[in-house]
């Protein structure tokens, strides 16, 4: 995956959890649940749609770093870059 | 303490009609006006219950002077009293989405039109399966995010009561919800989450990390009433009766009661089904010999047909505002009608197989907590299903006690929209309700030779009829484990 694609991988998947949010104009530092509708049944959603898709497997202590977008953008950049799309 | 009157005073010796009488409307020979009742009584007692008693009068004379002493025996009882406004407990609203509509109107229209409701769906290892689907607007009342989180029957039991707070005049937002409960009828609940789950982690090999964590919250029993609270911020108490497919009554019986008991100022009470997204209750059904099938789907539902041979599962909800009338009154609200007899019972015989003696029990409870007679019911709304000893047994029970009462027409609903499970019986009410206004009974359709074991006086075959009047509805819904019940309404005149 292209770090575009990967952008967008992720976004699809917030586009699933958060069906009533516009992402068009989403602050990649800002923490998601500050900036949308989110709690932590919605934060599990991304965890598991996240294995489901890509089977990658989130520990639970490593769940601070997916807050923002640019958090996962960090963190998961190294575990899709090998996906192909 | 309620005025006990005599023979004397409720019947008026001169057959003279005195300004004010009430007759019982339905007697062949003038000869019985005499049997009227007289003004005397009429201030005494609840003018709206004075038709049904006068027939009740009439009947008796007919049948001689037994039957007349046993009914001025229970005229003078307490039966006949008139309740206090706030004992008596109306409808004010309803709401629904059924496979012929999601408001009363269309829906009626279409009953009266004749128009099955019944399609065909693929369903999950079965492929096609006849079947009731509703078509409602999801979104209408809810996000798409809790629609995600939710459940179908939750999604169902919101837009149901949004539709009926809005049907009933009541903005939520400007009333104590802490004061309204939410009752909800269900037949069953969790087999459609438990069925997904599974088919997606079949997908992952079967592993249950792939599990949704949403799975609790979806399958608990009280998850349709408990998400109706949590759209509309209801604080009031709330839970499902697994009743099943009894559930729609006793969903709107159990809000009566707790209107009654003074436990809430507003009940929503009535039923939802989502079984259709289900393979395992169409899977069962065939294996019990009891799935309805026929190469048109739109006539695979045929209650008293000799061709009968199962059940149409379908989907639907209905949902009811319910108040006390001393409520409703204070509000200035619009009255559908009032609620004046239920009764549940248990057959505590056979797990599937309805039981007619204890039927006919339930809905002789019903009348006698209503202080009416079988004559006194205009409509009763059979809940025959389609199968082929289910429809037989109600038969018997109907015939026990209104055979022989020429004012009384009986119909089934479940042949236009096959069977909503948990809905069924409050949805079947509404379809009736109608009546009250536009004097027909719609008929029974699909019945191209009526199976005489299924015989019943006044049942209505493939077209609507119209009648003289329609002031009381019997409503039954029974269901497997021997469980039924039994709603009886009534036109609502003060």
């Amino acid at each position: 995956m292209t770090k575009e694609n990967i952008r967008k991988a992720i976004l699809d998947i917030i586009a699933v959890v958060a069906p009533d949010e516009d992402l068009s104009n989403i602050d990649g530092g800002v923490r998601l649940r500050d900036q949308l509708d989110m709690d932590s049944m919605d934060f599990l959603d991304i965890v598991m749609e996240l294995r489901k898709r890509y089977k990658i497997e989130v520990p639970k202590e490593d769940y601070p770093l997916l807050a923002t977008l640019d958090g996962c953008l960090e963190y998961l950049t190294p575990k899709l870059v090998a996906v192909v799309v | 303490m309620e005025p006990r009157i005599g023979l004397s005073q409720i019947i008026e010796p001169s057959g003279v009609l005195p300004d004010g009488d009430v007759g019982c409307g339905t007697c062949p020979s003038k000869s019985l006006r005499r049997f009227v009742l007289c003004t005397t009584f009429c201030k005494l007692h609840a003018l709206d219950r004075a038709r049904s008693v006068a027939r009740r009068l009439c009947q008796a004379v007919q049948s001689g002077a037994d039957g007349l002493e046993s009914t001025i025996t229970w005229m003078t009882g307490c039966s006949v009293a008139k309740r206090p406004d706030n004992e008596r407990i109306v409808i004010t609203g309803v709401g629904l989405t059924s496979p012929l509509g999601d408001t009363p109107s269309e829906f009626r229209r279409n009953l009266l039109n004749g128009t099955p409701g019944i399609t065909s769906i693929e369903t999950r290892f079965m492929g096609e399966v006849p079947a009731g689907v509703c078509r409602f607007d999801e979104r209408k009342h809810q996000s798409g995010k809790d629609r995600r989180r939710g459940t179908r029957a939750g999604s169902i039991a919101i837009f149901c009561a949004c539709e009926a707070f809005a049907d009933a005049g009541i903005n939520v937002e400007q009333v104590d919800r802490s004061r309204i409960g939410v009752y909800v009828g269900v037949t069953e609940h969790g087999t459609v989450e438990t069925e997904n789950e599974i088919a997606a982690i079949r997908e992952f090999d079967y592993d249950t990390k792939c599990w949704s964590h949403h799975h609790n919250p979806r399958t608990v029993a009280n998850n349709p009433a408990g998400e109706v609270t949590i759209n509309l911020g209801i604080t009031g108490p709330h839970y499902t009766l697994g009743a099943a497919c009894a559930a729609g009554n006793a969903g709107l019986i159990q809000a009566a009661q707790m209107l009654q008991l003074g436990e809430v100022d507003i009940a929503l009470g009535g039923g939802v089904s989502e079984s259709i997204h289900s393979f395992g209750i169409f899977a069962s059904f065939a294996s019990e010999n009891a799935l309805a099938h026929h190469e048109d789907p739109a006539k695979a539902s045929r209650p008293f047909d000799t061709g009968r041979c199962g059940i149409v599962v379908s989907e639907g909800g209905c949902l009811y505002v319910l108040e006390r009338l001393s409520d409703a009154r204070a509000r200035g609200a619009r009255i559908l009608c009032e609620v004046i007899g239920h009764a549940m019972n248990s057959d505590a015989a056979d797990p599937v197989v309805p039981l007619p003696e204890r039927l006919a029990q339930c809905m002789e409870l019903a009348l006698a907590r209503a202080s009416i007679g079988p004559g006194d019911v205009d409509i009763v709304n059979t809940h025959a299903t389609g199968t082929v000893l289910g429809d037989i047994q109600e038969a018997q029970a109907v015939r026990q006690l209104f055979s022989d009462q020429p004012g009384v027409w009986v119909n089934n609903t479940k042949s236009f929209i096959g069977h909503a499970m948990g809905a069924a019986g409050a949805l079947e009410l509404v379809g009736n309700l109608a009546a009250l206004e536009d004097g027909y009974v719609h008929a029974t359709i699909n019945v191209d030779e009526l199976d005489p074991r299924c015989a019943m006086d006044n049942l209505v075959l493939n077209e609507p009829r119209k009648v003289a009047r329609v002031d009381t509805i019997l409503n039954n819904s029974f269901g497997m484990l021997g469980i039924n019940s039994v709603l009886i309404v009534r036109r609502f005149t003060g």
